[in-house]
């Protein structure tokens, strides 16, 4: 099944990827290549094509339309088998470990086919030779559950090694890492890199994109726009690319902050107050320490962070869904809840558009009369609530999950906003949302605000925390570990307390 | 694969749409290929297929004797299949249905052995109570070793299954025994705790509750506000918590009147049929119900279909013995199969691509 | 009475048959170890044990009859029981794995299939009814026979008992020291990180139910050919499910399902022993129910789902996260 062809010496060429999903196609015609030793970024919003497409690379779909060649070699990659054999190697966005297993059991699962296993002695000491040979900081014998979030992608990415992969592939490598991790990260890369692998990394984030990369592909709505040499782009053009028109997402906050003359209600008793909050996580170890945070009515509060420094258990603290080990949460007024991932906090797929606008709210009379639903009122609700949040969708009886995420997303905070609430807690409220959605999304919060509402914004973007709060707080391995005021916010300081180092922060400015 | 769905192109959804149609089909499809399968399995058996067919379709429908038959035995199955209707509805996996059948048939009994003389007015509707009592109780205990102790409930509900049928055979033979008795069984019921039958036929008030009920599930599951959380529960139960929905208090709620209407099955059956407490009182009616409320597709409506085509399949077998000699329990295997087909034809129906 | 049952005969004879008796449960279990530890609950045990009982009797005996070679029909029988138990593992397999269609629903109607077909094949089979075959002679151990006490209990058993206790062994042994094993229990844990790793998961899978299901045919032939030499309707008597108790008991380890099913073999033991004494009014009924209250209580101090396989009873979908 090989034949031979006369190009240049690529490491992946890929041409005319079609893929197509139920009703969707994901990739339409993509052309995409890849030379030995460069890294190469794949560029996109969410849902623009770029998992897909290599998924489609590393064997876990098949394309629909189009030939994959590496060096120069036509293949056919109809399972992740074929495609460790040609020498890829994947490391997901969610890593693939095994959490009750060690390290090594990890890196050897499936490619030691021997019946015997390995001494476990002997495969340990294998295995810590060649963590060392490319540097990365392992120890074979950890279980993988007991390992930091940076540490796990090391295993991913030295069980792709062990594999002998010389195309490495990086699904949003940073989104999980704190900005020293990254850096790690970066170097080892590149280092990969000048011994001849080739890399594509994944990415939506602009400035990772121009620090590290050699070229860039961009994807918008399953095509792609262009690839480009990294220094003939900027990140503007690259944003104009990517969303496929100028972004003005961040431009009005300056002018707005000045037009309005906004000022919390510092005068007022709180709205939330958290004191000393304990809480343990699912891994039975403490995810919050002793976590302080005071929010008035009036202001929003951004709580930066990298991910899995306790934002997940924290939101599941204020709503209830996680016990509390230690201190209070103390709540004036009612709570509306935007969650992380709308799919297992906010929204059931299975359920109506108008089912789901009332199910916090179901027990009580407007929806139900003794001890009947009311039906046609549920019905009308979920009608005058559609018109007024712009949600697309063929009837308010149409299931939640035929509707796009961002329509998703505006079910959720239809049914919140419409409760009459004091405090709002806002977490990761775009993720996976497109452009639109977003500016959306800014709008009601802003809006929020100033009616009054005391919000809690808990992002990952750094980005959207300084465009939307009033005040920043920095969460640090389940502590609070500094806060600052909008105004007196630089992203320097924010990135090294984000990184934990607090009162080393301000000796270095 | 979520964030891919950005992209809707009229062509592919039409052409979707079409397969969709289609697949819609599969589970019916299912149910047809398992009758073929059953068909070869009866013509192994030495029997010409379509023969048999015909003699089990006059057994069950051919006239008024064998309608009221398929009825009566489409009675405990419709009233535990609606049950596990609404505690499947709650992802609630009561597989304890037959243990509760008997722990209220007991509870029934007891009432019906210690009241002989009472009203029937009175009487019936008291045994009624102690039956579906005892299974809310026998399934109550499974629930709170499930949520309080983490018990899994799978485990629960199998365990007291065994523990409560052993129960009654001990009921029926030592406590409960007929006193000049040598069965391991007790007195026979006075006539004032046997339930009367409807205006001449054969059919008793237990059959029209039965199909009373499946209104009374359809509105409770989709008409109220218990129901909508129980739904809510069984969909996502993470989601359903940040409702604020009490998600323990549900899946006890959906477990007890599984467990209940279990119980009330088992009395009206001991009631009717057996006229005594014995130690055999069910024909697999527990696992029954649980596999017709599945065919049903936990849907009340669709329960009824499924009680009768299984109690069909039952009293049909027994002709068949009859006229051509064939065991009854090519029923079972017949109801197997085709839970098996559609099971294998919802799935593909359900599938996104194939 | 109490000196009847108080004696050392008397405890004797109960081990000795209390380990015969956990022998069909405890094949059923270790099975049911390696169905469960590739993520796959089998609800179906009890139907699986059911059709293997009547594939190996019928085997048995026809071998029996027509040729009259005694062990070669035994172990003819246990080998169709073996096979018989992995073909209803292929039916389990299509409809969770490939399909994925419930396993709890699944499983429950794979019970009723058990006992509808094996009931009917009886029945239709005049010869059946009241037919035996002459099974296993117990095999003394050599010298450790002859310890006294321990001898008669451990070392005077048919082979399979013997069999049964290498296959604890072996079963651990694949599951914690082989390749198949880790790759097996890393489906039960992760399926999608098997996937990403180059394995078939639908493979493993297939193969753990497959051969978790033909241990539990084996356990069903070993207790009509081997024990009871007889086969009536619905023989197992509920040995299935409580075999699904018992792995939740055993933690899933081959080790701690030996230790449940002597638990269990003991009290049956103990039970048809209490029954043939002949009291009347002692309620025998509770001995019967103690396996299964055991294995309740057992279950409310060895709590929690931490050892349970993170991936168990949950389809695996490629590409889904």
């Amino acid at each position: 099944m090989i034949s031979a062809r006369s190009t240049s010496p690529l490491a992946v060429e890929m041409r005319g990827i079609t893929k197509r999903f139920p009703g969707v196609i994901a990739n339409r015609a993509i052309d995409f290549e890849v030379k030995p030793g460069e890294i190469h970024a794949l560029l996109g919003e969410n849902g623009a094509g770029k998992t897909t497409l290599m998924n489609l690379l590393c064997g876990l779909y098949e394309p629909d339309a189009g030939e994959i060649w590496l060096k120069e070699q036509r293949v056919w990659l109809r399972s992740p088998r074929d495609a460790i054999a040609a020498g890829i190697g994947m490391v997901h966005q969610h890593f693939k470990l095994v959490e009750p297993f060690t390290v090594a059991e990890n890196i050897v699962l499936g490619s030691n086919r021997t019946l015997l296993r390995e001494a476990p002695k002997r495969l340990n000491l294998r295995l810590q030779r060649l963590a060392d040979q490319y540097g990365l900081n392992i120890d074979p014998s950890a279980q993988i559950w007991q390992l930091s979030v940076g540490e796990q992608q090391r295993v991913e990415i030295l069980k792709a090694l062990y594999r002998q992969a010389n195309i490495l592939i990086l699904d949003e490598p940073t989104a999980v890492l704190t900005p020293q991790e990254a850096q790690e990260l970066m170097a080892t890369l590149r280092m990969l890199a000048s011994q001849g692998t080739a890399i594509v990394f994944i990415s939506h984030k602009l400035n990772e994109v121009m620090a590290i990369c050699d070229r860039v592909t961009v994807l918008r709505d399953g095509q792609a726009v262009g690839t480009i040499a990294i220094q003939d782009c900027t990140e503007r053009s690259l944003a104009k690319m990517m969303v496929g028109r100028e972004v003005s997402l961040f431009r009005n906050r300056e002018d707005e902050a000045q037009t309005t003359n906004h000022k919390p209600q510092s005068a007022s008793p709180p709205a939330l107050a958290i004191k000393n909050l304990w809480v343990i996580s699912d891994r039975k170890l403490p995810a919050l320490r002793g976590l302080n945070l005071v929010i008035q009515p009036g202001e929003i509060v951004g709580l930066a962070g990298v991910d899995g420094n306790g934002q997940r258990e924290l939101e599941e603290a204020i709503v209830g869904l996680r016990a509390i080990d230690r201190g209070e949460i103390l709540l004036t007024g009612k709570l509306a809840h935007i969650p992380s991932d709308r799919y297992s906090m906010g929204i059931l797929t299975e359920f109506s558009v108008a089912e789901n606008l009332v199910l916090k709210d179901v027990q009580h009379p407007p929806f139900q009369w003794k001890g009947l639903l009311r039906i046609n009122y549920i019905l009308k609700h979920a009608t005058d609530l559609v018109q007024q949040y712009l949600i697309r969708t063929p009837s308010v009886k149409t299931q939640v999950g035929k509707l796009s995420g961002g329509n998703a997303q505006k079910v959720v905070f239809a049914r919140e906003l419409n409760r009459d609430h004091q405090v709002l807690l806002a977490a990761q409220p775009t993720r996976g949302l497109d452009i639109g959605a977003t500016e959306f999304v800014y709008a009601q919060l802003l809006a929020r605000r100033d009616a009054g509402a005391a919000i809690l914004l808990i992002s990952t973007e750094l980005d959207e925390i300084l465009s939307l709060s009033d005040r920043i707080a920095v969460l640090y391995e389940g502590e609070i570990v500094g806060e600052v005021d909008r105004a007196s916010a630089d992203i320097h300081h924010l990135g090294l307390l984000m990184a934990g180092k607090r009162e080393r922060a301000r000796d270095e400015e | 694969m979520r964030e891919e769905s950005v992209l809707n192109l009229g062509s592919a959804l039409t052409h979707a749409g079409v397969l969709k149609r289609l697949k819609s089909l599969a589970p019916l499809l299912g149910g047809l290929l398992a009758l073929l399968l059953g068909a070869v399995l009866l013509q192994l058996s030495g029997a010409n297929p379509l023969q048999a067919y015909g003699v089990m379709l006059a057994g069950a429908f051919g006239g008024g004797r064998q309608l009221t038959e398929t009825l009566l035995r489409a009675t405990p199955l419709l009233i535990i299949g609606l049950g596990m209707t609404i505690a499947f509805r709650c992802r609630v996996w009561n597989i304890g249905a037959e243990g509760q059948y008997y722990i209220g048939a007991l509870c029934g009994s007891v009432v019906a052995l210690a009241l002989p003389d009472l009203g029937p007015g009175l009487l019936i509707p008291l045994m009624f109570m102690a039956g579906i009592l005892g299974g809310v109780i026998w399934s109550g205990i499974a629930g709170l070793l499930h949520l309080q102790r983490g018990v899994n409930l799978i485990i629960c509900t199998l365990m007291l299954n065994y523990i409560g049928i052993l129960l009654v055979q001990y009921a029926a033979r030592v406590p409960l025994q007929q006193p000049d008795g040598f069965l391991p069984e007790s007195a026979q019921f006075s006539a004032n705790a046997q339930i009367p039958t409807l205006l001449g036929t054969r059919l008793h008030w237990g059959v029209l509750l039965a199909f009373g009920l499946v209104g009374v599930v359809y509105i409770l599951l989709w008409q109220t506000p218990l129901g909508l959380q129980l739904r809510a529960v069984g969909s996502r139960l993470s989601v359903a918590r940040c409702a604020g929905i009490n998600t323990s208090r549900s899946i006890l709620i959906a477990l007890m009147i599984s467990g209940g209407l279990a119980g009330l099955a088992g009395i009206i059956e001991v009631s009717y049929t057996y006229t005594r407490l014995k130690g055999d009182i069910s024909d697999n009616f527990g696992f029954g119900g649980i596999l017709v409320a599945l065919l049903g597709q936990r849907q009340p409506v669709g329960v009824v279909v499924a009680a009768l085509l299984f109690s069909a399949l039952m009293v049909g077998a027994q002709s068949l013995n009859v006229v051509l000699q064939i065991p009854a329990s090519v029923a079972q295997v017949i109801q197997a199969i085709v839970v098996l087909f559609v099971l294998a034809g919802q799935a593909i129906a359900q599938r996104e691509s194939l | 009475m109490w000196a009847q049952v108080l004696t050392w005969s008397f405890g004797v004879a109960l081990f000795t048959a209390g380990i015969r008796l956990a022998v069909p449960v405890l094949l059923a279990v270790l099975g049911e170890i390696i169905t469960e530890r590739s993520g796959v609950m089998n609800l179906g045990l009890e139907g699986v044990m059911l059709v293997g009982s009547l594939a190996g009797f019928i085997t048995a005996h026809s071998i029996e009859q027509s040729t009259g070679m005694i062990s070669v029909a035994a172990w003819g029988g246990l080998a169709a029981g073996l096979l018989a138990g992995a073909v209803m593992g292929w039916i389990m397999a299509v409809l969770t794995v490939t399909l994925r269609s419930d396993q709890v629903v699944t499983g429950v109607t794979l019970v009723l299939l058990g006992q509808g077909l094996t009931s009917y094949v009886f029945r239709q089979n005049a010869g059946l009814a009241g037919a035996r075959v002459k099974g296993l002679d117990s095999w003394a151990i050599p010298g450790f026979s002859d310890i006294p006490i321990v001898g008669d209990i451990l070392f005077n058993h048919n082979v399979m008992v013997y069999l049964t206790a290498v296959l604890v062994f072996l079963c651990w042994f694949f599951l914690f020291r082989t390749n198949w094993g880790l790759e097996l229990r890393a489906v039960g844990e992760n399926p999608a990180a098997v996937d990403t790793s180059g394995l078939r998961v639908d493979h493993i899978r297939y193969r753990a139910v497959m051969l978790g299901s033909a241990l539990a045919g084996l356990g069903g032939a070993v207790l009509t050919v081997v024990q009871l030499n007889i086969f009536t309707e619905n023989i197992t008597a509920g040995r299935g499910w409580i075999a699904i108790a018992l792995v939740f008991f055993s933690r899933w380890q081959p080790g701690g399902a030996m230790i449940g099913a002597l638990l269990f073999g003991i009290a049956d033991a103990l039970q048809y022993r209490i029954q043939a004494l002949g009291f009347k009014n002692i309620p025998y009924e509770f001995l019967l129910m103690l396996p299964y209250v055991l294995t309740l209580v057992a279950l409310l101090w060895r709590t929690g789902r931490s050892a349970a396989p993170a991936a168990l009873g949950i389809p695996y979908v490629k590409g889904e996260r």
